[in-house]
């Protein structure tokens, strides 16, 4: 099938208002396992209005948080589809243009050095688009993440060696979890690169921050020390907005990739609570919504 | 813990009242500020035609519509989304703003740290929290953009906005030198080593 840039432009325009208004169901069910487990009452208060908030943008066809984020679009190419690549990536500038102007939305992206807005939500370089190809999918999936600027500006690399082994790792999570303290807007998804280059560790981090919640790395050392992690994270009592509690993550996540001989880099992106994504998949059978 | 109702501007003995862990909820007027607005103001000497004294700003910059000025929207500007930022990258600015505009209250998320809690015990002045990311609740507590100043900043433009039963909000930093933040921070870090050991890291 070909895929129409002109319906892409809609679908892109469509992803970003609906990722901003609709929180996914996993980040929903996780506010509900955080809030029956909170210990702490002046913390349950907190979530309590997190969750109301969430009733309060459905209701009133409003978007969650008024940062409208980082525009990123993630494309996964399946089989069976013929893409004009560059029109592909064209169209989705459009659409987040659109968005930004037809919504309204607050445009949050400036030039970096002149500071210069244009209202648009994009610039050199944003929307952030990302292309990959997937054999297990027929037709084409976008993903689109608005990642808020709270959490984004906590983002840490560190280039451990190999000396310093896994633990090394697993401290860094811990301290950075510290150092963001309230400014993440917690509870947050502690996204976790290991191995790879700077840059893919770094991107790594970002996969991991944005993944759904219930989901496990694929490799099952990844995935244990997902779970290790998770629960020293939350044992430091940073809790919702840094205002004390248990609650201080839904869920560490990790990604991982090979690396150097030489290297142990370890990367942590974060998700703030408004933890937004949409996604649509574009097939034989038309465009469908979803997370 | 008590909870206060207050209706800016405030005086400096109102502001001193405050300790961290009430609650307040504000009425009346909210100024919306955030870092573009503070460096154009301090850094670059742009001022304000807004009188501050005694007022509470928020760290903000909303979401708006474009509409035909009226009695409703007379700056020409509806309200869409308004929620509040985090905080901690405009602390060098809490002490010009008590300081040179007379500011006494300042709405964030995420907390302040020392130097502001120094400015805010020497200048009479508290630090509300709100909870961050409920910007579609916090919008229901805005009834009108009253006016804008400094709208070449777009949308970091300095507003007054008309509020009605703002909050409540919790005081997290007070006169006092008292900060739910430090106080949180000092916690947490006491217990890095019990989550270390629990990850079997022993130094």
């Amino acid at each position: 099938m070909r895929i129409d840039p002109v319906a892409l432009e809609d679908v892109a325009k469509e992803l970003y208002i609906r990722a901003l208004k609709i929180l996914p169901d996993d980040i929903k069910r996780g506010f509900d396992t955080l809030a029956r487990a909170e210990s702490v009452a002046k913390a349950r208060g907190v979530l309590g209005t997190m969750i109301r908030n969430i009733a309060v943008a459905e209701a009133t066809d409003n978007l969650l948080c008024q940062d409208t984020g980082i525009p990123i679009y993630n494309v996964t190419i399946g089989r069976n589809v013929d893409v004009d690549g560059p029109a592909i990536k064209a169209a989705i500038r459009r659409g987040c243009e659109r968005a930004t102007r037809e919504h309204p939305l607050r445009s949050s992206i400036v030039h970096p050095l002149t500071r210069k807005n244009e209202h648009t939500s994009c610039g050199i370089g944003v929307p952030v688009i990302h292309v990959d190809y997937s054999a297990d999918l027929e037709g084409m999936k976008i993903e689109m993440i608005p990642k808020g600027s709270g959490s984004e500006n906590n983002s840490w690399l560190k280039m451990a060696i190999p000396a310093e082994g896994v633990d090394a790792i697993r401290t860094f999570v811990i301290d950075c979890v510290l150092d963001a303290g309230g400014k993440t807007c917690p509870p947050t998804i502690v996204g976790v690169g290991v191995g790879g280059t700077a840059d893919l560790c770094v991107h790594l981090a970002k996969i991991a921050a944005t993944r759904p919640l219930g989901s496990r790395c694929d490799d099952p050392d990844g995935a244990r020390l997902e779970s290790e992690l998770t629960a020293a994270v939350n044992m430091l009592g940073v809790g919702p907005q840094g205002l004390g509690g248990d609650a201080t993550a839904f869920a560490v996540h990790v990604e991982i990739a090979a690396t150097h001989i030489t290297m142990n880099p370890v990367a942590v992106n974060m998700q703030c609570h408004s933890a937004r994504r949409a996604s649509a998949t574009i097939d034989a059978a038309g465009i469908r919504y979803g997370f | 813990m008590a909870h206060h109702e207050l209706t800016p501007p405030i005086t400096e003995a109102q502001a001193r009242v405050l300790r961290i862990d009430d609650t307040v909820t504000l009425q009346g007027t909210l100024f919306g500020i955030r870092d573009a607005t503070q460096i154009a103001m301090f850094d670059r000497g742009a001022g304000t035609r807004f009188d501050l004294r005694g007022h509470a700003v928020i760290h903000t910059a909303p979401n708006v519509r474009k509409v035909a000025p009226s009695p409703e929207h007379p700056t020409g500007y509806a309200p869409v989304c308004i929620g509040t930022t985090t905080s901690s990258r405009m602390e060098r600015f809490t002490r010009p703003l008590l300081a040179q505009c007379g500011v006494r209250l300042i709405v964030g998320k995420g907390g302040l740290g020392a130097a502001s809690l120094a400015a805010l015990a020497e200048l009479g002045g508290a630090y509300l929290a709100i909870i961050g990311g409920t910007a579609a609740l916090e919008t229901t507590w805005i009834e009108a953009i009253e006016d804008v100043d400094l709208d070449e900043l777009n949308p970091e433009s300095l507003w007054r906005f008309r509020i009605r039963d703002f909050g409540p909000l919790t005081v997290a930093m007070d006169s006092r030198g008292g900060s739910l933040f430090a106080r949180v921070d000092s916690a947490a870090r006491a217990r890095r080593a019990q989550a270390l050991a629990a990850l079997g890291i022993r130094r």
